[in-house]
């Protein structure tokens, strides 16, 4: 038939329209409501607010940093100076070629890979396509994140065989491929605002650090960013990362329908805390001077950690995957715990790597099946001693006679 | 991971955070009331009304012998003899004293085979005046194990009896652990045990009497909490008291909270309508195939119970109610785990209730982001379901989904109630791991039991099939 290795290109964008006439064949003969395009669309919509706060974020700290070097002061006010239409039209011209490029080669990628093999094309990238805009800095040249695009979605998820199978989280497969094969422009502190990096040098260089590139070098945070501006995410950083405040709403968002699991939410929360505690009580306790590389990081209160960095946005949408985390309820706990623990461990002791959190996540993917493993084992030998009380009645007279015979 | 280094573990503390905790050491629920609760209640429009209408009566009676999965049939009669009613028709190769007895009296019309030769239907012309093999009656009470059995299997009350694992019939030469029956009916628009079991106490004392002798252990019998149920006052069997939502009415669940199936075991199950038919059987000497089953589904103009026969054709009750839509599909039992039938179909063996609902071939325009109202759903991803935990909804057979490898984790979880690993289970099944099945429990479960999970499920995957097919492996590997 003419026409038929297209298929699941044309299924794809009939699909996208309309909901499929299929019904069912075999097995329960009505379904619930919910599909995975429902699914991703859920995890979409608690992004697009994150989206908009981060376009208007983009051209507030741009302004902000060149008033600084300009020796302006500068106080946040919310409709004054930062949503401002200037804020997003920047923030829109900045972002927007981001997200497109994210979807235009991703989607790509898997239109080629779903005709070559045959099958659908799979819902996936629907998410990891909104998720990596959000987790770039700002200036990311185009095609450098084509590369990266194309490197995280043929070896994060197709060659493992598509969506539900992949092993590593592919957003941040592609992060990962972009700060190992360009660290000068993943990391520092200057790619974080804007056009900072041209201004280096410079008779009106700005600042592009972040906070944690500030404590890193034992300054203190208070001086320039108060709890709220940080909570708030009026602080730079990677794009969508800096609203603690807009992630737990969307991490409350996805609680509420179910689609993500608060298990891996909460107990991320917990394991960072307590990291955090371990690291106050390190640096309270004078086991560390003052004057060492760790102090600035260890004494931050244990609780900043959550509104600092890519914490938050990693905790509620990147350790939330459900194909790449643990699979059972128990397993969960553990998994979301150990990622909180070790994105507070890498932050405070490696502050080059500019966010922890992501890495805390990919080494977590790589362990997820062993815990389940552990778990479902525990549910296994309950099975095996259950069996040492097995009630089993030797076969009847009639069919012993028959087995005697016929032996 | 090698014996001894499991065993390691076992001893450290390792183990006892990774073990859950039970309560009881040798699995056994020590009271008679249980509650399940997970789960999920599927309200449906359509439910039958409870009245009783004689269905018309049927010309055509057939046996469609998909009913009876890993059984291979073997003729005892040719097209065209004729039959008495209860008279044997065909037996079990397995097992030649297993007869399968005739529903009505007349002449075998057709005997339609398939594949290599394969019988998949025996279409039976029914005598305007029917005549009844007469067997000599057994009291269950004095009997002894081997005549119940003998009884049973000569004259066709044996298939009612099915086996777990496996789901196959029960095999004669063999004694479960204990025997199974649920009269807590939770399944979307199924028959209501508590209406047809009415009246018919006699017959279902003496059926679990005769049953009580076939095992060592007890005969367990489930009844509704707040129903009203005729089997509650039986003896012999240990009654015990269910509540909560669906699959709490499935025998496969009452099974794992009171006496879970261990590797090597046997459990058989009974639904009490075949009870009441094995009780009249014992106490009458005839083999009375009229059953109690209701027409339900928003299809349907006016459902309500009719009675018939086994095997009678589903027209004869279906246009006598009335039907409300032009494209509708009906279902030999019920929604979750019924069988599809045409409109020209029969009454399945083991069938109490005819489901008819729309079919959903339809589009639907940006279906899967608009907020939706009118569909159940287990999450509350713009679905509303949730907040109208009564209200009655009209479900078509549309997939709402295409289908996708399993991608949401901790779905399952929430509405399958067993100490069970649902998603890991079927991944085993799919990859035919004999000792992973094993080891998570295939031995207890049988394809019913995964009906709710894939209703909710997100992935559109096929459970009972997967689940069919991993049973189906497990016992040609292993026996």
């Amino acid at each position: 038939m003419r026409g038929k290795k297209m298929a699941p290109a044309f299924n794809a964008f009939h699909t996208f329209l309309f909901a499929p006439d299929e019904t069912t064949h075999n097995g329960s003969h009505v379904r619930a409501a919910d599909d995975l395009k429902r699914t991703m669309n859920t995890v979409i919509m608690s992004l697009i607010p994150i989206l908009i706060f981060s376009m208007f974020n983009t051209g507030y700290q741009h302004f902000a940093a060149i008033d600084a070097a300009a020796g302006v002061s500068r106080e946040l006010s919310l409709f004054g100076n930062f949503f401002t239409a200037e804020n997003f039209w920047l923030g829109l011209t900045l972002i927007l070629p981001i997200v497109i490029v994210s979807y235009g080669v991703g989607l790509l990628i898997e239109f080629i890979f779903a005709v070559i093999k045959g099958h659908e094309v799979e819902e996936g990238y629907l998410v990891t396509g909104m998720l990596v805009p959000l987790i770039v800095p700002v200036d990311t040249p185009l095609w450098m994140l084509a590369v990266a695009i194309v490197f995280g979605v043929v070896i994060g998820k197709e060659v493992f065989g598509g969506t539900g199978m992949n092993i590593l989280n592919p957003a941040l497969t592609i992060r990962a491929f972009l700060f190992f094969a360009y660290p000068t422009w993943m990391s520092g502190d200057k790619v974080w605002v804007h056009q900072a990096m041209e201004r280096t040098g410079t008779a009106d260089a700005i600042s592009g650090e972040t906070i944690l590139g500030y404590l890193a070098q034992n300054n203190s945070v208070e001086e320039v960013y108060s709890i709220s501006d940080m909570f708030f995410g009026f602080i730079p950083g990677s794009i969508g990362e800096t609203s603690a405040f807009l992630c737990l709403l969307g991490g409350l968002f996805l609680v509420f329908s179910k689609i993500a699991s608060w298990r891996i939410m909460v107990s991320a929360v917990i394991g960072a805390l307590i990291m955090g505690l371990i690291f106050n009580g390190i640096a309270d306790a004078g086991i560390i001077s003052e004057s060492s590389n760790f102090y600035g990081l260890m004494s931050l209160d244990f609780w900043q950690h959550l509104i600092l960095g890519g914490l938050a946005f990693g905790i509620v949408f990147m350790a939330t995957d459900p194909v790449t985390g643990s699979q059972t309820n128990r397993g969960k706990w553990i998994y979301g715990f150990l990622i909180g623990f070790l994105s507070v461990m890498i932050r405070v002791f490696n502050p080059a790597y500019p966010e922890g959190v992501f890495l805390a996540i990919l080494l977590m993917n790589v362990f997820a099946p062993t815990i389940d493993h552990y778990v479902i084992r525990g549910n296994v030998r309950r099975r095996m001693k259950r069996m040492k009380q097995a009630r089993i009645y030797a076969p009847t007279a009639a069919a012993e006679e028959l087995e005697a015979e016929t032996v | 991971m090698p014996n001894f280094l499991v065993n390691y573990y076992d001893r450290k503390a390792l183990s006892s955070i990774f073990d859950a905790n039970f309560s009881n050491p040798n699995g056994y629920l020590m009271s008679t009331d249980i509650r399940i609760k997970k789960g999920l209640q599927i309200n449906l429009i359509g439910a039958a009304e409870l009245t009783t209408s004689k269905a018309v009566l049927s010309n055509v009676y057939a046996l469609n012998l998909n009913d009876f999965h890993g059984m291979t049939p073997k003729m005892l009669v040719k097209e065209g003899a004729e039959v008495k009613a209860g008279e044997p028709i065909f037996y079990n190769k397995d097992f030649p004293e297993m007869l399968f007895v005739s529903p009505v009296s007349g002449e075998i019309a057709a005997i339609e085979r398939g594949a290599r030769r394969r019988i998949l239907m025996i279409k039976i012309l029914a005598d305007k005046e029917q005549s009844q093999v007469q067997y000599e009656k057994v009291d269950p009470t004095s009997a002894s194990t081997e005549e119940i059995k003998s009884f049973l299997l000569k004259t066709g009350c044996w298939p009612f009896i099915k086996q777990r694992p496996y789901d196959f019939i029960a095999n004669p030469e063999t004694t479960p652990k204990s025997i199974f029956v649920s009269a807590y009916t939770t399944a979307p628009l199924a028959a209501d045990a508590d209406y047809v079991l009415q009246g018919k106490e006699k017959a279902l004392q003496a059926a679990v009497t005769a049953l009580g002798k076939l095992t060592p252990g007890d005969v367990h019998v489930s009844i509704g909490k707040n129903g009203n149920s005729p089997m509650a006052q039986l003896s012999g069997a240990k009654i015990h008291k269910v509540s909560g939502p669906h699959p709490a009415g499935l025998v496969g669940t009452q099974i794992n909270k009171i006496d879970p199936i261990n590797k090597g075991e046997l459990v058989w199950t009974l639904s009490p309508q075949d009870l009441v038919i094995i009780g009249e059987c014992l106490l009458s000497g005839i083999f009375n195939p009229e059953r109690l089953i209701a027409l339900v589904g928003s299809a349907v103009k006016n459902p309500k119970y009719f009675t018939t026969k086994i095997g009678a054709e589903i027209a004869t009750f279906l246009y006598g109610s009335g039907v409300n839509i032009k494209r509708f599909r009906v279902i030999n039992g019920n929604v979750l785990t019924g069988l599809r039938s045409k409109q020209d179909g029969h009454l399945g063996f083991y069938n109490n209730t005819v489901s008819c609902i729309p079919e959903g071939d339809d589009y639907e325009f940006f279906g899967w982001n608009k907020p939706v109202f009118n569909k159940v759903s287990a999450t509350r991803a713009l679905t509303f379901s949730w907040m109208l935990p009564k209200k009655k909804f009209d479900l078509d057979t549309n997939t709402n989904g295409e289908h996708r490898a399993f991608v949401v984790t901790g779905l399952y979880e929430k509405v399958f109630p067993m100490d069970i690993y649902p998603l890991q289970l079927l991944k085993a099944c799919m990859v035919k791991d004999l000792d992973e099945m094993e080891q998570l429990g295939l031995y207890e479960v049988i394809p019913e039991d995964f009906s709710l999970t894939e209703f909710v499920c997100i992935s559109k995957q096929p459970h009972q099939q997967i689940i069919r097919e991993g049973l189906d492996l497990l016992h040609q590997e292993i026996g």
